[in-house]
């Protein structure tokens, strides 16, 4: 059932885009989602695909798994799609039923479709190359300058790396009661919504028991540990940016100067 | 009537790098009333072994019958099929989700849709099949007691499917000495009085060895050895050599018959042992 779910799907080879420093990496892809939503022509999509096709190319992940992630939500993109098509208001073009399909729903569609699977196939891209410990590194990092206004930036760090972490135990767990329960006769695939809603009980509840024994158990190894939180905590591996991290930057300023510059004169 | 595996093989992540053959070649029959031992070592297969026989899990190849029902057929199969061959988890108190231990040990007759007569009475033997007063206990939440307790009431819960076929994978790992004798003194109980056909599946030999009539040992996803108790204890070597090794018992009747003691060395208890040296020493 869980064999299929990738989160924190990160593509593990040697690759320039690997190799970057996790902060420049968040942020391009920060800025990056904002240029999407600043495009208002379709022809500078080309500049998009043209960036992120090469990003692509040069971190050797097969295309079949940045276009992986379009998967799940695949349903929203499709529901968006239409609801664009038929709900924008303008010059008719055709008529179904009390329906109405616009020019200007067309292009809104067109437009959103895109920017859809452009943002999330740029966020892909994003989490296959960094590992989920560099990435809340990189997370953290960023967020340091937030400590004065107290942001409790590295316990922020802290926790999504521990709930990182238990994602794939969890779902071990998550299957062996389940397992345990159909054993037991338990049936979680037919009946109505409100049937299987109930059907979950049996799982939820030693899960949630398994979920806390564990947070209290790891709670108490990293006290013994002596763990006190961020302050004073030095790390065994520090953010550095490197050559590689230049030219990536000087890249993307091109690609954003490109964006800006269409917007402007087309 | 019996469980049979037929050229059963299991292969985990079909079609990727991590692909890995769990379970080779797997020629079986469990006759009913058998009292079984499955040992192996972790990652010999033999959980996955287990989960075919009800169902949880489908062989990549072969086929398993359940009294002569092929297993997966369809659906209503598969809730007869575990029905009829309970299935105890590892660790099973980490099922158990009710406020009450009469809830809890009911969930699974309540799945099979019984009366609430029924269901009473099956909760109630169920309960003092594994050594509890029903008065006592039923209205206690599993979750204030003991963890041999637990497992008790978890156990139970699948005793009150009344399968013909249990099966226990690990039941005494975590547990002190004392919910260790407890358990499998219920096992043995339960195979002695209640006909049930019994298959423990563990790494522990001395528990094993206590219990079972006839063994197979799993290695590296294939059937190693198989035979009666006595037979594969004699083979002390080639289980030592897949890192199982034998009893405490067989392995010390073992060193005192090459030191020169007449001794019968196909001893599996600590009592019988102690007969034997007695018989020993006397002579001499």
């Amino acid at each position: 059932m869980f064999k299929n779910l990738t989160i924190g799907q990160h593509y593990p080879v040697d690759s320039p885009v690997h190799e970057l420093d996790p902060r420049v990496k968040i942020i391009i892809t920060f800025i990056f989602i904002i240029s999407l939503f600043v495009i208002n022509n379709f022809l500078t999509y080309v500049f998009v695909v043209l960036f992120l096709g090469v990003a692509i190319i040069k971190s050797k992940v097969p295309i079949k798994f940045v276009l992986k992630g379009l998967k799940p939500i695949l349903i929203i993109i499709v529901i968006t799609f239409f609801i664009n098509l038929l709900m924008t208001p303008g010059e008719v073009i055709l008529e179904i039923g009390p329906l109405d399909v616009t020019k200007e729903g067309i292009r809104q569609a067109g437009f959103m479709g895109i920017r859809l699977i452009l943002l999330i196939m740029g966020t892909s891209l994003l989490t296959l190359t960094t590992s989920p410990i560099l990435l809340t590194d990189g997370i953290e990092s960023l967020l340091n300058p937030f400590k004065k206004i107290g942001l409790p930036a590295h316990e922020l760090a802290m926790m999504m790396t521990i709930a990182l972490r238990f994602i794939p135990t969890l779902m071990e767990e998550t299957e062996k009661i389940m397992k345990a329960q159909k054993a037991r006769g338990a049936d979680f695939e037919s009946g109505n919504l409100i049937n299987r809603a109930k059907s979950l009980v049996p799982l939820l509840v030693p899960l949630f028991i398994s979920a806390f024994r564990r947070a209290d158990d790891l709670a108490m190894a990293m006290e013994a540990r002596c763990y006190r939180g961020g302050e004073h905590r030095t790390r065994m591996r520090q953010l550095t940016i490197a050559k590689g991290d230049y030219i990536a930057v000087s890249f993307f300023v091109v690609y954003t100067i490109a964006i800006i510059v269409s917007r402007i004169l087309w | 009537m019996s469980i049979k595996a037929e050229n059963i093989e299991y292969v985990y992540s079909e079609g990727t790098p991590f692909r890995t053959i769990a379970l080779d070649n797997i020629n079986l029959k469990i006759n009913e009333g058998e009292f079984l031992g499955i040992i192996g070592h972790t990652g010999s297969g033999k959980s996955t072994l287990i989960q075919l026989f009800n169902g949880l899990e489908k062989p990549t190849q072969g086929k398993i019958f359940i009294n002569d029902e092929l297993v997966g057929e369809n659906k209503k199969n598969l809730k007869d099929i575990r029905k009829t061959v309970g299935l105890v988890f590892q660790y099973p108190e980490y099922q158990l989700f009710e406020e009450t231990v009469y809830k809890d040990v009911a969930f699974g007759p309540l799945n099979l849709e019984l009366s609430s007569q029924e269901i009473d009475e099956r909760v109630k033997e169920a309960l003092e099949l594994v050594g509890f007063r029903y008065q006592d206990i039923k209205d206690k939440s599993p979750f204030d007691l003991s963890g041999g307790q637990k497992r008790r009431v978890a156990i139970a819960g699948v005793l009150a499917m009344r399968p013909k076929y249990l099966i226990l994978d690990e039941p005494t790992a975590g547990l002190d000495p004392m919910g260790r004798n407890e358990i499998l003194d219920q096992i043995k109980k339960l195979h002695k009085n209640s006909s049930m056909t019994v298959i423990l599946v563990s790494h522990s030999m001395e528990d094993i060895a206590r219990l079972v009539q006839r063994i197979i040992v799993l290695y590296k996803g294939k059937i190693h050895m198989h035979g009666t108790t006595k037979e594969i204890y004699s083979q002390a070597e080639e289980l030592k050599r897949i890192g199982l090794g034998v009893p405490q018992v067989v392995e010390i009747m073992g060193e005192l018959q090459k030191n020169g003691f007449e001794i019968n060395k196909n001893i599996l208890t600590v009592e019988e042992a102690k007969q034997e040296i007695l018989k020993a020493l006397r002579r001499n």
